[in-house]
């Protein structure tokens, strides 16, 4: 009982990171695209500026909750995803630095830079996250000891002999960029005013019908590929409200595309519907092996003792309580369309 | 280089790199925090703009401080599986709070601080940055929690695979290790924040620029750094250098170059150790002082490293004696400076000494490499433990990551950060030649 709460809890806060820092990552993308001058590149990120940061620490405390829920899970797949996890962890800096360094000296060879670091860094962000996602969907080699180690790439297929990267991960990754992608667009459009505003509307439209068939694509992959998925929606039909989530939101991107506030929490359902359908069709596995149906990590192979368990929801609960005020007060503090009077 | 080698210079050179930040972040809050009182207090705008150019620096140094602490929480389970897996249960508590308590107020707030000044008017900002000081402070609390656990382990039962599995709560808070490690890092924090503010104080000073903040910088720096710098000798220091010697005696003796137990120990201030020959080379010493600071006894016994097995001794004895000996022989160093400075500061001829003004300037480095050498003298003190007692070095690695692996990413890091210090100090150097005055 216990490890399932606190399955739904990490999987609540990697969800809600995506979506947070998917928009951020969205709009560094949009930013290439979008923004001729140095005062709308400005603008861009200024619908970002704020709160990035803040959007980031889901990341990190989810990871945090996850090494103390999980440990066994952290432990083995932190060290079997070494390489792309560092490289990630690379790429996390570039982009960190380069959205807080580039207003600190104005010149036209400085603010240039490192607006392509944060765009080329946000776009592999979102590759390397989808990727992420097609592995633990696929399956790793988990040994008996519950550990494996992951290269790169192998022969680029989905057999026993796998890496990060086969044509299942890649297309996964893809469909993350395009979900990122107009994620990040409807934000600056929902933050920004007139021409720049279109624009990003524009992308948003079109990276919208590339979503369609990526989505229809990569569902009918992972239901090929995982045979646990529709196992478990077989199993317990109620789960079906997940992807109904997704369609929907989905659908509702498109239906109220010239509406402000109304595309973004689609887009935003949207994510929070695939990745809980990925959830609830692996669950009680957060790990499968590919080697073995009956090997893998579950979450109750990998859950720390109970009593620890328990002692954290009482400090978790009221912490993200609190949590959940900070961002109601900093997002309402920043509400609105960004000018660019208000430099500090 | 064999694998264990490569994983531990890994984490030793990132979080090395990373707690350069930190320091000055977790310092420089506390004097953020002192300078927008002034502020309100006095409704004078000169501290308002001290506070905004300060709050610029921090800035920098607080990105920095993220982008370099994320890799730390991830190298717990990429380099550190083993230990990952079977301590997660206990030193996951301490990491999830401080991501769940502190890095969301932290982050929340800086926003807030940094852009919202405007928006939230004088005290509200003044309370945004006592939640960002907060958020910063809390941090360093459950880092140094994690770390006093793998010091001194307390609050835990072993299962029955090994793994270690949390047993009390309160014992991991109430660890007594952690209450004077943490005091005696956050005050080293609040050192190295007082020399930094007093020495480009100094600087503008010294260049007659902005010569008005020069002196606020210089006079809040001197007595921060005065009151600080004393705490960190004593009780802090003392306390931390007791529960060594109590909990961890064989580091103590390693620290202190002591291979023979001895009544009336000495005190070595300088010399070399021979581990293979187990003599000090060059000793200068003061006789029986180390038996008094520890004991307050003369004549007590210390034990020396030959009372315990050498597969309990520290595995690299010269490596933590000489950061020993650095860190202490800097503080004691600092507290003459600031002592020096706070004088001539109360005598009203401070602003006019240049000579002491170009001391202050140039004590710059000096705190971080005390702050640097205290954390190097507790954790190769540590060794050949990861967790004191519990688990030793080797065992707690990953072990399906090859060396070639880990230096192929040590490398990267080392490249990365070799640019990110580049940068940090180009931005640095932009901010101090800017200045407080607003462009």
């Amino acid at each position: 009982m216990m490890e399932t709460i606190w399955f739904m809890l990490v999987a609540v806060m990697i969800a809600v990171y995506v979506v947070l820092d998917g928009f951020d990552l969205g709009a560094g993308i949009v930013q290439l695209l979008i923004a001729r001058t140095d005062s709308e590149r400005r603008q861009v990120l200024r619908t970002i500026g704020p709160v990035w940061d803040g959007n980031e620490v889901w990341l990190l405390a989810g990871g945090g909750t996850l090494y103390f829920a999980f440990p066994a899970l952290y432990a083995s797949s932190f060290s079997g995803f070494y390489l792309p996890l560092m490289m990630v962890l690379w790429l996390l800096i570039l982009r960190g630095i380069s959205i807080e360094f580039r207003n600190h000296i104005d010149s036209v060879v400085w603010k240039p830079f490192w607006d392509v670091v944060f765009g080329g860094a946000s776009a592999l962000l979102a590759i390397f996250f989808g990727a992420a996602l097609g592995n633990v969907v696929r399956g790793v080699p988990v040994d008996d000891a519950n550990e494996f180690f992951l290269p790169l790439w192998t022969n680029f297929g989905t057999g026993r002999e796998v890496g990060i990267l086969d044509w299942y991960t890649v297309l996964i990754a893809v469909a993350a960029f395009a979900t990122l992608m107009v994620h990040g667009a409807l934000w600056v459009s929902l933050k920004t005013e007139d021409e720049l505003e279109q624009r990003a509307r524009k992308v948003a439209l079109a990276g919208w019908w590339s979503l369609l068939p990526l989505t229809v694509a990569i569902t009918w992959c992972s239901f090929a590929i995982q045979p646990r998925l529709s196992q478990s929606f077989a199993a317990r039909p109620w789960g079906y409200v997940f992807p109904l989530l997704a369609v929907s939101g989905l659908i509702g991107m498109r239906a109220m595309h010239r509406r402000d506030l109304a595309p973004f929490l689609c887009s935003s359902l949207f994510i929070v519907g695939m990745l809980t359908s990925a959830a609830f069709g692996l669950f009680p596995y957060v790990l499968p092996s590919n080697l073995d149906p009956r090997l893998g990590l579950t979450v109750y192979n990998a859950a720390a003792a109970p009593y620890g368990l328990k002692v954290g929801l009482v400090w978790f609960i009221p912490g993200m309580l609190l949590t959940t005020c900070y961002f109601v007060y900093t997002y309402r503090s920043f509400a609105g369309k960004v000018s660019l009077e208000e430099e500090r | 280089m064999d694998a264990l080698t490569i994983h531990r210079l890994h984490f030793a050179f990132t979080v090395t790199f990373h707690y350069i930040f930190p320091q000055l972040t977790m310092g420089l809050a506390l004097l953020l925090v002192v300078l927008k009182t002034m502020a309100l207090r006095t409704g004078d705008e000169h501290y308002n703009r001290a506070a905004r150019f300060w709050a610029r620096i921090f800035a920098i140094n607080f990105a920095m401080g993220v982008v370099t602490g994320i890799p730390m929480e991830f190298q717990f389970g990429t380099n550190w599986s083993r230990f990952s897996k079977s301590a997660g249960g206990v030193i996951g508590q301490t990491l999830a709070m401080e991501g769940v308590f502190s890095f969301f107020l932290e982050s929340s707030f800086l926003g807030l601080f940094l852009f919202g000044e405007k928006k939230l008017g004088p005290k509200r900002h003044w309370v945004a940055g006592f939640l960002v000081f907060l958020g910063a402070w809390l941090s360093g609390f459950f880092i140094v929690a994690t770390d006093a656990w793998m010091q001194h382990p307390v609050g835990y039962a072993l299962g029955p695979h090994g793994d270690i599995m949390l047993s009390s709560f309160w014992a991991l808070m109430l660890n007594p290790w952690l209450f004077w490690q943490y005091l005696h890092n956050m005050i080293g924090a609040v050192v190295t924040g007082a020399f930094v503010m007093a020495a480009v104080g100094a600087f503008y000073l010294l260049v007659k620029r902005h010569e008005q903040y020069g002196r606020t910088f210089v006079r809040v720096g001197v007595i921060a750094g005065m009151a600080s710098t004393v705490l960190m000798l004593f009780p802090t220091g003392d306390q931390q250098g007791k529960n060594i010697a109590f909990y961890q005696p064989v580091t103590l003796a390693a620290m202190e170059g002591l291979f023979a137990t001895e009544q009336g120990a000495p005190l070595a201030l300088i010399g070399q150790p021979d581990v293979d020959k187990r003599r000090l080379d060059n000793p200068i010493e003061v006789p029986r002082a180390l038996s008094f600071l520890t004991y307050q006894r003369w004549k007590a016994e210390i034990k020396g490293l030959d009372a315990f097995p050498p597969d309990r001794w520290p595995d690299n004895i010269p490596l933590l004696y000489f950061s020993y000996h650095i860190m202490v022989g800097l503080g004691t160093i600092f507290v003459a400076v600031m002592l020096l400075s706070a004088i001539e500061l109360w005598r009203g001829r401070l602003f006019a000494q240049r000579k002491l003004l170009w001391l202050l300037m140039l004590s710059v480095p000096f705190p971080y490499i005390a702050n640097t050498a205290g954390w190097i003298t507790a954790e190769v003190g540590r060794q050949p433990w990861l967790i004191y007692g519990l688990m030793r070095t080797p065992a707690g690695v990953s072990p399906h990551v090859s060396a070639g692996n880990a230096l192929f990413t040590l490398i990267g890091f080392m490249g990365m950060y070799t640019v990110l210090a580049m940068l940090f100090l180009l931005l640095v150097q932009h901010e101090i030649e800017h200045g407080p005055e607003p462009a």
